[in-house]
């Protein structure tokens, strides 16, 4: 690949504090991106959530986005215009969120919420985007794909509802994913199910993918290479098949900390949080 | 530490022929398990299993169809909905966000159930819980949303422990919570256990988590039981039913098919 899909250089969001200043929530990550898939994990308050969104523009208001690059193949997301930013979103970056039941629409039936990210990125009969979304959602493995496109969100279960929202992301064909926790409501075995097919997703189409995760251990059987952030840096690069051989001793201590099968210490290593790791 | 628990030794709990029926749908059939005093037992299927129901079953949240619960190892045990058996057997939820009145401080969460009981001497007892899930007398006018995920679990502990039960009933106690901090509160509850004497009765859908702190375990699907198993066995391989094989498989992480055999052992 000669230019990456996604070039991400020294970035950083803010967000103003009540008193003034402002608290820096993302500070100075950088990497790049090509067909791969890529993990960003850390614990809740990493930044690792407002690094995937911020690609995307989806930063809460009042959040201020800095960054040297921020290249999608080769557009500078932070100074195209507002109309190209728009067309990007859901057209060829696409996000998966991590909650079926808040993301989707609960009063729009799933199959017209499909339609809707179709249509308004590829404008067609309503008939032929009937049958997208049906396909769309075979394609996630849902088996009746007529009557789930009919049901309302609350009416399906949360691996279909996960399942549907992937279709939905998908439909439009897009170039790069952020997935940010998008089995972490799920059950281990339909767990495995979506990730099977965010897999072959990304295997048939060519997909780039950031996938967004606190579980070090099922990013890191699913992922190519793995970044790990703490407190809005990155503090360790790691090629997902060495995560056993991390140094950091923050991703250590996160290995760690996890029980094993077969194999669990008692009492459980925890966290011994060092200050330097902010500087790190 | 007041005379009850530490020298009556330990309070089993048995489970048989549990039902739960709401409206026409069975959520479980037929339950029966046995917890030794000073146990503790396991619960693990995936969602819509029963196995959360179970639990709500024998703290009387939810209605028993069918089938007994009782206390066991002495005579004199409580029977389940008398107001002592609810003193002796309290219940720890899945999501602290969830579990803590929002507009009560921590002082008020933790002195209803002494209220309730009539528990006298609230002041030093509600210092000593928080002093026993490793959070100071400072915590003890906040509001849960001043608090991290990890503080609020711990809250919950304190309240379930509160009136110094002998059973402690768990509900995903974990789920809710950031990896390092599921660690560290998965020591406090071993610690606690280790020092009251506690039977323990943990629902997880992380077989990993279970086997940690747990002895035995029972796998449910679809509101039966699928199998019951001892943590050395599974940890060993060594399971009967095919669905337990599955949740082990896909407890060990993601494989692609063909898997890459190097990266499927490390993990």
């Amino acid at each position: 690949m000669t230019q990456p899909l996604l070039e991400v250089q020294n970035l950083r969001v803010a967000y103003p504090n009540r008193e003034g200043g402002a608290t820096e929530v993302v500070r100075g990550v950088s990497f790049t991106l090509g067909r791969e898939r890529l993990g960003i994990v850390g614990e809740s308050g990493s930044g690792k959530s407002q690094t995937g969104r911020a690609i995307l523009g989806l930063t809460a208001p009042g959040g201020q986005v800095t960054a040297d690059r921020l290249n999608f193949d080769g557009i500078d997301l932070l100074t195209c215009p507002p109309a190209q930013r728009r067309s990007l979103r859901g057209g060829r970056i696409a996000m998966i969120l991590q909650d079926p039941k808040y993301a989707l629409d609960p009063v729009m039936r799933i199959g017209a919420q499909i339609a809707e990210t179709l249509q308004s990125h590829a404008p067609l009969a309503r008939r032929e985007a009937q049958v997208r979304v049906h396909e769309a959602l075979a394609a996630v493995g849902i088996e009746d794909p007529q009557r789930v496109a009919t049901l309302y969100p609350h009416e399906v279960s949360g691996g279909m509802g996960q399942r549907a929202m992937i279709a939905m992301m998908l439909i439009a064909g897009p170039e790069l994913l952020i997935a940010d926790e998008p089995t972490s409501a799920l059950d281990v075995t339909v767990q495995l199910q979506v990730l099977g097919i965010l897999d072959k997703l990304v295997a048939d189409r060519g997909m780039g993918l950031i996938f967004v995760s606190h579980d070090l251990r099922l990013v890191s059987s699913f992922c190519d290479r793995v970044l790990v952030m703490y407190a809005g840096r990155v503090v360790e690069e790691i090629a997902a098949r060495d995560l056993q051989n991390a140094r950091h001793p923050y991703t250590r201590g996160l290995l760690n900390c996890l029980p094993q099968l077969g194999n669990t210490q008692h009492p459980l290593p925890t966290l011994d949080r060092q200050p330097e790791w902010l500087q790190a | 530490m007041s005379a009850r628990g530490v020298h009556q030794g330990g309070i089993g709990l048995k489970v048989d022929g549990l039902r739960v029926v709401f409206d026409r749908f069975v959520a479980v059939d037929g339950v029966s398990f046995d917890v030794r005093p000073g146990e503790s037992f396991g619960i693990v299927g995936e969602s819509g299993s029963g196995k959360s129901t179970v639990l709500r079953a024998i703290c009387g949240l939810a209605p028993k169809a069918a089938g007994e619960v009782a206390l066991t190892a002495r005579a004199d045990l409580p029977a389940p909905g008398s107001k002592a058996y609810r003193r002796e057997v309290q219940m720890v939820f899945q999501d602290p966000y969830g579990s803590l009145h929002p507009r009560q401080t921590v002082d008020r969460i933790l002195a209803e159930p002494l209220a309730i009981h009539g528990v006298a001497d609230a002041e030093a007892r509600i210092e000593r819980a928080l002093e026993e899930v490793g959070l100071g007398a400072g915590f003890r006018f906040r509001y849960p949303h001043q608090l991290s995920g990890g503080q609020r679990q711990r809250i919950a502990i304190a309240r379930a422990l509160i009136l110094e039960p002998q059973v402690l009933l768990l509900d995903e106690p974990t789920s809710a919570l950031d990896a390092s901090v599921q660690a560290e509160v998965l020591n406090l509850l071993e610690a606690l256990r280790q020092r009251r004497g506690l039977t323990f009765i943990m629902v997880s859908h992380d077989l990993a988590v279970v086997t940690h702190l747990c002895e035995r375990l029972m796998v449910m699907r679809r509101g039966q039981v699928v199998e019951q198993i001892a943590s050395a066995e599974l940890a060993a391989h060594r399971v009967q039913a095919d669905y337990t094989r599955s949740l082990m498989t896909a407890s060990q992480g993601f494989r692609r098919v063909p898997p890459r055999a190097h990266e499927a052992q490390e993990l």
